[in-house]
């Protein structure tokens, strides 16, 4: 290590919290969930998708949350139940550029929904990532459902729930402190509200009036913190320490992250950049350079690597089929059993 | 006879033996009550929730997303009304997400009027519930029904609505579910929980068999080639006894079709029928306007128009916003037997 660098890591030791490869890593699949989300708008403002949502400025939370997750299928492994910011996670999980470019340009070859759902709203089952729903806050409910089956197997899975802040309004929310802190019956459920201040377009103050939406874990003495989630360091260990706490004491935790909302609430609002949201990913950048981890060069061949993959990715899902309008009575029923009336 | 709370009970006494049911929830459905209708006592993987109806829909999705089977509760079904876009979820779940979640998840609640229950103990759901695409509804007519339509569906992959009417909890059946003692004091000796203090008490279960009645399978209550009456739930006692009377005073021949399903329904059977009556009214309790058998109906008119020699008919409950509670409300609110008699009377007697 040159004395430059240790010098800086002097002055960033939380940067030695971490191996070097995981800080390089999760660096890594920053850039990559960005340049993903950047080409999803792109792609709608090309005219290619109707719609985009998606997670710019949260990178430093999501990366971590999959990085951390227990991945696998069914009731042993962690489950997921994420709402529409979530690329960040799902690449940390390894989803590849293309399945999210699928998605946003609703084609049958998209895994998650087959071409049925908006952008960011995945589905995958081999991950335990239940698929993501457009009503706000629906997803604490289920979520108490597969924490309840992980407490009685045992499992050393967990369950976790993210959201966002304004969400928190609606009686889910509510409901979720209150199944999985029920005394003698808690559930093994990490509850997480990503907080970017906004709801579309009504800013926090507007809706309320508790000082940290932390502190409603805190009346039912769920385990609470707030977090920068604009760091991945603090993420990851903050992170890391509540889904150990949980695996072990099968006790609900609470995180609310403070996170930030780069390109507006969604294609809806625009879809563009912000000058006045904090970037997680250029913070990290001067983190990492001014400690030697990563180099100008690195950082631009990465973005220029990524970026055409991307493209390439949307270049092909430009050519791959239409879901056919026949496939709209599939899976109306499990095993596809009819559901047609006129068929009756 | 059990009666249909009981068969409830031993039916999800033998899925949980048999079917690994291992969650019936809901408010009060565990000890020390077992359910306001007492559907749930001694079940032994019947548990309480917090008094929630969205967490109760909610933790029944999550049980079915980790692959498990679950029996959830709404203790009436004039309080499902808040988790209409939680049940409208359940059912496009598997569709969301292109066959991959399939939510095998059955939710229970009692419902219609009959028990003078005012204004929010007397609501009808299933006309609501037929438009909540994906999911199966069922409602049983008497307690060997009830034992095997819950059977299937527990047993089936799909979320289904099993909606017993309240006010056939307590009314005993006509035919033994297999395995069942056929002294009915035995059967209450076993299953019913004592009064007082029931901390040491568990049922004895009688080794109860499986029966199924398949979704989607109606049943023909009472033969007939002048009329069809198609009605399900309550209605199916109160109609059978408008057939009677309509055969002893007027010596009528009325088919009486108990539709048992009303999501998948069973058109070949109404199909059959109508093309032996032609003719044919349709009773339920649910209100009036946008009524599941105004479907049922317009079905009749387009499919089997030239196989009728009268107007098709629905009687139903009248479009106000409740059933009130003094007994000339109710009984002026929701179809009564003169009603039902008369409509079927015009019907026969009209001449095409
Ligand atoms: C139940 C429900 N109501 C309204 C909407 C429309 N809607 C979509 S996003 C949103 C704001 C959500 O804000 P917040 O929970 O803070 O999350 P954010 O989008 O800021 O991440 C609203 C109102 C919805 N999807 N679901």
């Amino acid at each position: 290590m040159s004395s430059k660098s240790s010098q800086s890591l002097a002055q960033d030791k939380d940067l030695l919290m971490l191996p070097k490869e995981l800080v390089l890593k999760m660096y890594d699949h920053m850039v990559y969930s960005r340049v993903l989300e950047e080409r999803l708008i792109k792609i709608y403002k090309l005219g290619d998708a109707f719609f985009w949502i998606g997670a710019p400025g949260e990178e430093a939370w999501g990366v971590p949350l999959g990085l951390l997750t227990l991945k696998g299928q069914g009731p042993l492994f962690d489950y997921l139940h994420l709402h529409y910011r979530c690329t960040p996670t799902l690449v940390a999980l390894g989803m590849p550029m293309i399945d999210s470019i699928r998605l946003i340009m609703n084609r049958v070859t998209d895994i998650s929904t087959g071409g049925r759902n908006f952008s960011n709203h995945y589905c995958f089952p081999k991950w335990n990532v239940v698929p993501v729903t457009s009503p706000i806050e629906v997803q604490y409910l289920a979520s108490i459902g597969t924490a309840h089956v992980q407490k009685k197997l045992n499992s050393n899975g967990i369950t976790v729930v993210t959201g966002g802040d304004a969400g928190t309004a609606e009686g889910d929310f509510a409901s979720c402190l209150i199944w999985s802190s029920r005394p003698g019956q808690e559930l093994p459920v990490l509850i997480t509200v990503q907080n970017n201040q906004w709801g579309i377009s009504t800013a926090y103050q507007g809706q309320h009036g508790e000082s940290k939406i932390a502190d409603r874990a805190k009346a039912f003495n769920i385990k609470n913190r707030v977090i920068n989630g604009l760091d991945p360091i603090e993420t990851y260990l903050c992170l890391k320490e509540d889904m150990d706490y949980i695996r072990k004491n099968k006790k609900p935790a609470f995180i609310e992250a403070q996170v930030s909302r780069l390109y507006g609430h969604s294609s809806a609002s625009g879809g563009n950049r912000s000058v006045e949201q904090p970037c997680p990913i250029d913070v990290f950048e001067q983190r990492l350079l001014k400690a030697n981890f990563i180099s100008t060069d690195l950082i631009k061949n990465k973005k220029e690597e990524y970026e055409k993959q991307a493209q390439q990715a949307q270049n092909q899902v430009r050519t791959e089929m239409a879901p056919e309008a026949k496939s709209i009575w599939d899976h109306i029923f499990a095993q596809s059993e009819n559901a047609d009336w006129r068929n009756f | 006879m059990a009666n249909m709370a009981q068969a409830i009970r031993l039916a999800l006494h033998y899925a949980h033996k048999n079917y690994q049911l291992n969650d019936v929830f809901g408010q009060d459905v565990g000890a020390p009550l077992g359910g306001v209708f007492t559907a749930t006592q001694g079940v032994e993987c019947a548990w309480n929730t917090p008094l929630d109806e969205r967490g109760i829909i909610g933790m029944a999705m999550g049980i079915a997303m980790a692959g498990q089977r679950c029996v959830a509760e709404i203790q009436f079904a004039d309080y499902i009304f808040n988790t209409i876009d939680l049940l409208k979820i359940a059912g496009n779940t598997n569709w969301a997400s292109y066959g991959q979640y399939p939510m095998p998840l059955v939710v229970m609640t009692p419902v219609g009027a009959g028990i003078r229950g005012s204004m929010y103990h007397s609501h009808s759901f299933e006309s609501w519930a037929s438009r909540m695409a994906g999911w199966k509804i069922v409602i049983p007519s008497d307690a060997l029904d009830a034992y095997g339509l819950l059977l299937s569906s527990i047993l089936d992959p799909n979320p289904v609505l099993f909606m017993p009417p309240k006010a056939l909890m307590r009314v005993k059946g006509e035919s033994l579910i297999p395995g069942e003692p056929d002294n009915e004091k035995d059967l209450k000796n076993m299953i019913d929980a004592p009064l007082g203090d029931r901390t040491e008490w568990f049922a004895k279960w009688p080794d109860v068999q499986e029966y199924l009645v398949p979704i989607g399978k109606a049943k023909v209550v009472i033969p007939g080639n002048q009329l069809t009456m198609v009605t399900w739930g309550r209605y199916v006692q109160i109609c059978k006894q408008v057939a009677e009377k309509l055969k002893s005073e007027l010596g009528y021949q009325v088919e009486l079709i108990d539709l048992r399903s009303i999501y998948p329904y069973d058109w070949q059977a109404i199909k059959a029928s109508v093309q032996k009556t032609k003719r044919i009214l349709f009773i339920n309790e649910d209100t009036e306007v946008t009524n599941f058998a105004e479907h049922l109906c317009y079905r009749v008119t387009q499919e089997l128009f030239y196989d009728l020699w009268a107007r098709p008919q629905v009687v139903a409950a009248k479009n106000i916003p409740g059933i009130g509670l003094h007994p000339n409300l109710e009984d002026a609110t929701v179809p009564h037997v003169d009603e039902i008699y008369q409509a079927a009377k015009a019907i026969i007697q009209e001449v095409p």
